[in-house]
């Protein structure tokens, strides 16, 4: 406690060694990607970084601290960059934490005389670092998380078309997991086409829905009957032999709601209802 | 005191909300409404809720009674105009109301209820 200043005014009076000696470090590291950072682009950002850290530390000793805020932003933009050059959150945490080895030769240069004092410095000096690196492993994290709820927002965005079939026939072929969120989006697609196109039957097909368990036939259940609130009739289709065994196992009740096995046999039936009938052309009589 | 106006069209009578429901009026509405089938002896009953833009359980309850009342009465309601998000909320809710026959507009619930009216007279809802 207290070091820090006086650490932190070292550190900006020997910085061209200490990057000279940090470098010399990682680049006799094992764990040096090569292939993925160049020399003169990682003594850059060693030197940034360290600059930074310097002035910090000159000022307060305590990470979460307002002074800190501009280390971190740095820390916080290499992990990103690093996190999509192909950097494992490790590989970016070594980074930081081997400045210790420099930093620790510096402090016993200047305290070497002072074993209790050496060690609280190399005590505060470890902490400090320990927490940086840390830090870059979170925004790795956080950046990781990022990606993936934008893939999720566009997944659900892609897979919930509905088509219209003939006249007053909708198809809705549903692809992947159904879960409430997706749900809710499909109800509310299915009832604004019927809507638009004043569709009296929706054929729902699930060939593309993996698994039925209680809670997908219950969503289902909630799309048919608000279908039904609206004046059409909903008929599911695409029913798999082993869905059909999975539903009788598990007690579905699918009573009133008609189910066809294949797309083409719901068409029929929606056809059928809608009093229209697909009939041969009569052969032609001449020949070619 | 509001009323909710019920309009004779033929033999069916047209009934269009389109002010907020509340307990008043939801009780004045059934005691018209079976008053009118029985003094007009009408066939049916088209009930339209496209102004509708919010409904709660109690509405959607009442929806449900007046549909029950009417079959009793020997007259087949209808609902037309029902909104997306209403009929996702009434479903939520859980009340999916099965029983009542439903069309996107007033010309589809015409044509629904002339022909309920072929169909055999014990009112059974069939699709």
């Amino acid at each position: 406690m207290g070091h820090n200043t006086q650490l932190g005014e070292e550190i900006r009076k020997h910085q061209d060694a200490i990057v000279k000696d940090w470098m010399a470090y990682q680049m006799s590291s094992l764990t040096l990607r090569r292939d993925l950072v160049k020399e003169s682009e990682l003594r850059e950002s060693s030197r940034q970084f360290l600059v930074l850290f310097g002035e910090a530390l000159a000022t307060s000793d305590d990470t979460s601290s307002p002074h800190w805020k501009v280390v971190k932003d740095n820390l916080g933009e290499i992990s990103q960059k690093r996190a999509m050059q192909g950097f494992s959150p490790s590989e970016t945490a070594t980074f930081v934490l081997s400045l210790k080895q420099p930093l620790f030769d510096l402090a016993q240069q200047r305290v070497a005389h002072d074993g209790k004092r050496l060690a609280e410095v190399l005590w505060d000096l470890t902490m400090l670092l320990d927490k940086l690196g840390l830090y870059t492993v979170e925004v790795y994290q956080e950046s990781r998380e990022g990606v993936i709820y934008r893939q999720q927002q566009e997944l659900m965005e892609l897979s919930t078309p509905v088509v219209q079939l003939w006249d007053e026939v909708l198809a809705l072929p549903l692809i992947g997991t159904l879960d409430s969120a997706r749900t809710q989006v499909v109800m509310e697609n299915l009832l604004q086409r019927v809507v638009e196109t004043g569709a009296r039957i929706a054929i729902i097909d699930i060939t593309g829905v993996p698994t039925v368990d209680t809670l997908v036939a219950q969503h289902l259940m909630k799309t048919v009957a608000a279908t039904r609130l609206m004046g059409a009739d909903c008929i599911i289709s695409g029913i798999r032999p082993q869905i059909a065994q999975t539903i009788v196992h598990l007690g579905v009740n699918l009573n009133d709601i008609i189910t066809k096995a294949t797309l083409a046999d719901a068409f029929q039936v929606a056809l059928q209802r809608l009093g229209a009938t697909v009939t041969k052309a009569a052969p032609t009589t001449e020949s070619r | 005191m509001e009323r909710i106006p019920i309009l004779k069209m033929g033999p069916y009578l047209l009934v269009t909300i389109q002010v907020d429901m509340h307990d008043r009026i939801a009780m004045t509405l059934q005691d018209e409404l079976t008053e009118r089938i029985v003094s007009e002896r009408a066939r049916g009953v088209l009930l339209d809720i496209s102004s509708v833009d919010v409904v709660d359980s109690f509405i959607g309850r009442m929806i449900g009674n007046i549909a029950s009342m009417s079959r009793v009465l020997d007259a087949e309601t209808v609902v037309v105009g029902m909104r997306p998000a209403v009929a996702i909320t009434l479903v939520e809710l859980g009340l999916a109301l099965p029983n009542i026959r439903t069309a996107l507009n007033v010309d589809a619930g015409m044509t629904l209820l002339k022909s309920a009216r072929k169909m055999s007279g014990n009112g059974r809802p069939a699709r």
